[in-house]
């Protein structure tokens, strides 16, 4: 996961990087491990600028599963600060360069919600909702999306 | 080149407070 130049890049361009090893930093693990719940390594946590974890993720993955899985955490990052237009173009980076993995249909949904967040208007709702009809069926995410309509 | 992880955490929560910029907190137990 690391070694992949694309992860070294998004995360030293979107994060301070830190790491707690579970034996060369056995206290801080111990520490920040009550402090975020963090009970298994890999456990990977993204935090906005206040400590506020965002986003997780437990376990390896492959480096395109596990990029997406970055962004999509960096996206919601940008959503929870209100950053609309930036949150949706996070959301929609994902999709289309990653459109096989598990974070793409997660990132449709809010892509489609971050609009929505910015103006009310549900048209983009709405456009979500048929864009899942057209793809990713089956996941909770199109399940999520088919009240929209 | 590899990312320069920190093991000072308390440090860089405090440093992403100032500079307001996320954090990504790895918990690990690879080689090191």
């Amino acid at each position: 996961m690391w070694p992949d130049p694309r992860v070294v890049k998004f995360v030293t361009d979107n994060f301070i990087p830190a790491r707690v090893h579970v034996k060369d930093d056995s206290a801080l693990f111990q520490r920040f491990g009550e402090k975020y719940g963090a009970q298994w390594t890999p456990t990977i946590l993204e935090l906005d600028s206040s400590g506020t974890e965002r986003h997780r993720i437990e376990g390896f993955l492959p480096n395109d599963d596990f990029l997406s899985q970055l962004m999509l955490g960096r996206a919601h990052i940008a959503f929870a600060e209100g950053k609309w237009d930036e949150a949706e173009q996070r959301f929609r980076e994902i999709v289309e360069k990653f459109p096989d993995t598990d974070a793409a249909p997660e990132a449709l949904y809010w892509a489609g919600v971050s609009p929505y967040k910015a103006t009310h208007d549900n048209a983009s709702l709405k456009a979500t909702a048929t864009a899942f009809r057209e793809r990713y069926q089956g996941t909770p995410w199109a399940k999520k999306a088919s009240v929209w309509g | 080149m590899p990312i320069n992880f920190r093991h000072d955490v308390d440090a860089v929560l405090a440093e992403a407070t100032q500079q307001h910029k996320p954090v990504l907190l790895d918990f690990s137990a690879a080689p090191m």
